[in-house]
């Protein structure tokens, strides 16, 4: 199994396996995550690129019946053993496939995280929530109605709100799980864009269905099978010549 | 799956076969007509162009719509790419058919004999590396594609000693230069014909392996660069 070789490896994955009771649905995955590199993780529904992703920043662990062996290190420090999981999630920010805004204003949803972390001065919050949403290139869109309710903006705005909520607790790992998927083409490639420019300070995975996407955003492309990790490797050799033929009838659409 | 796709594909394929049927057909016709100094056969060479032509911007056109509409990646995506390039190379053939095509014309009432016996061996040679690299791609063969840029040396080979024997011909006898010139365009005709049936090579091993190495030697030819300047 390949891990790639990239200069700094912000993630290190070693033999991880993933079990939801009996089934296994993660099998000895092994894979380096290049720093200030965006990873594509590709793969039909249900072969466990979620589970994954869950697993680095230890959102598994609320679900029940669910056994995790192998090594996960993030800058070399066991996410399993040494980290802390609340300093971890701090570091490895999620966002979700469907935009999740809290039913409280624009401007409280990003202030949210760092207020939780004792920031507390408004000088600061507001610096924050403007950078935040600068970064996620919400905040034009926004900036005259911050303390209205999130839930008044649209799918592709939430998502991007959502995006400026994770960024504002400053983590080094951004896991993003299908955020394009209900969004319309031109707030993807707003969201595409903010990969390229966020990738500058942070390390970003991706989970997506769609191949182009992958194609565009990703330096890396991660193909998942059935809780395998088939291929990875840089996205230009994965779309133009895969090595594996499972990854060649998966992208090229002729699976099954 | 794909089954549009495929067929598109299939579809794709089936048209550049024709186009390098109809090719094929051009050159064949180009050299016996410059065998036999015969104007019609010549002349239906030069018609034929235009259709050559067209085929190639249909089919371009049908490759860009594939990139458009289907977005190919990995083996879809090598291919289609690999054909769009094909198709010019395909097409240059044809023009270079055409242009020794009009050559002959030039040629027409001179004496038995006129145009060197090698020509005739060094336009054999092209014929059969588009024939092998049209084979190659059919099969996606790379052992034959290898052959083609191989046989691509004997021709640039040929081509060097008939330039040379040229220009002693010119040498020995001034009053043959125009003559001698046009023989020179034809054998520089040849040498190209040769060089775009090698890039088809080229691509069927890109297509097959997705590297696409450049397989002509790069070779020195000092004496004939000096004479007729760098190939292009
Ligand atoms: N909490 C859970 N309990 C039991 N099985 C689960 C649980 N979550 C996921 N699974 C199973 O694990 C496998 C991987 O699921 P996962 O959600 O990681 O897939 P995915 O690759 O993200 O799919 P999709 O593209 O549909 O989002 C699936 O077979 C799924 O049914
Ligand atoms: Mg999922």
């Amino acid at each position: 199994m390949q891990t790639g070789s990239d200069r700094k490896v912000k993630i290190a994955v070693r033999g991880l396996d993933l079990f939801y009771g009996d089934f296994q649905a993660l099998k000895s995955i092994d894979m380096d995550v290049a720093a200030n590199k965006v990873t594509a993780l590709i793969g039909p529904s249900g072969c466990g690129k979620s589970t994954f992703l869950k697993t680095l920043n230890r959102m598994n662990d609320l679900v029940e019946n669910v056994r995790i062996t192998g090594s996960v290190q993030l800058d070399g420090e066991e996410i399993y053993k040494d980290v802390d999981v609340v300093d971890l999630r701090k570091r490895v920010g999620m966002v979700f496939q469907k935009p999740n805004p809290f039913p409280m204003s624009i401007y409280e949803n990003v202030a949210y995280g760092p207020k939780i972390h004792g920031i507390r001065k408004k000088a600061d919050l507001d610096e924050i929530v403007e950078h935040s949403l600068r970064a996620a290139a919400l905040w034009d869109e926004v900036c005259d109605r911050l303390h209205k309710s999130a839930l008044g903006i649209s799918g592709g705005q939430q998502q991007r709100l959502c995006i400026a909520r994770t960024l504002a607790t400053e983590p080094e790992v951004l896991l993003m799980d299908e955020p394009t998927s209900a969004l319309d083409p031109i707030s993807t490639l707003k969201i595409e864009d903010l990969c390229e420019s966020l990738k500058q300070d942070y390390t970003i995975l991706i989970v997506t269905h769609n191949m182009q996407q992958a194609g565009r955003i990703s330096d890396k492309t991660a193909f998942f099978l059935l809780g395998d990790l088939v291929e990875f490797g840089s996205t230009e050799q994965i779309f133009n010549k895969p090595k594996e033929m499972k990854t060649e009838r998966y992208i090229t659409g002729r699976f099954g | 799956m794909r089954n549009l796709l495929d067929r598109e594909l299939q579809q794709l394929n089936g048209e550049i076969l024709r186009m390098g049927g109809l090719v094929e057909e051009s050159v064949e016709q180009t050299i016996i007509a410059l065998r036999e100094l015969d104007a019609n056969l010549a002349q239906s060479v030069i018609a034929k162009d235009d259709l050559i032509d067209s085929m190639e911007s249909r089919i371009e056109k049908h490759c860009l719509n594939l990139f458009a509409l289907q977005q190919p990646l990995a083996g879809d995506l090598r291919l289609i790419g690999a054909s769009l390039k094909m198709l010019t190379d395909l097409e240059r053939i044809a023009d270079h058919a055409s242009d020794i095509a009009e050559l002959s014309l030039r040629l027409v009432g001179s004496p038995a004999g006129t145009v060197p016996a090698d020509v005739f061996v060094m336009a054999d040679k092209t014929r059969k590396m588009l024939r092998s690299s049209l084979d190659a791609f059919i099969h996606q063969d790379l052992e034959a594609a290898r052959q083609v840029c191989d046989d691509d040396d004997e021709v640039d080979d040929l081509f060097n000693s008939l330039i040379l024997d040229r220009v002693n011909a010119i040498k020995a006898d001034p009053r043959k230069v125009e003559v001698s010139i046009d023989i020179m365009f034809i054998v520089k005709y040849l040498e190209r014909m040769g060089d775009h049936a090698t890039n088809i090579a080229e691509w069927v091993t890109y297509n097959v392996t997705g590297q696409h190495g450049h397989m002509q030697h790069p070779e020195q030819h000092p004496e004939r660069d000096r004479l007729i300047g760098e190939p292009d």
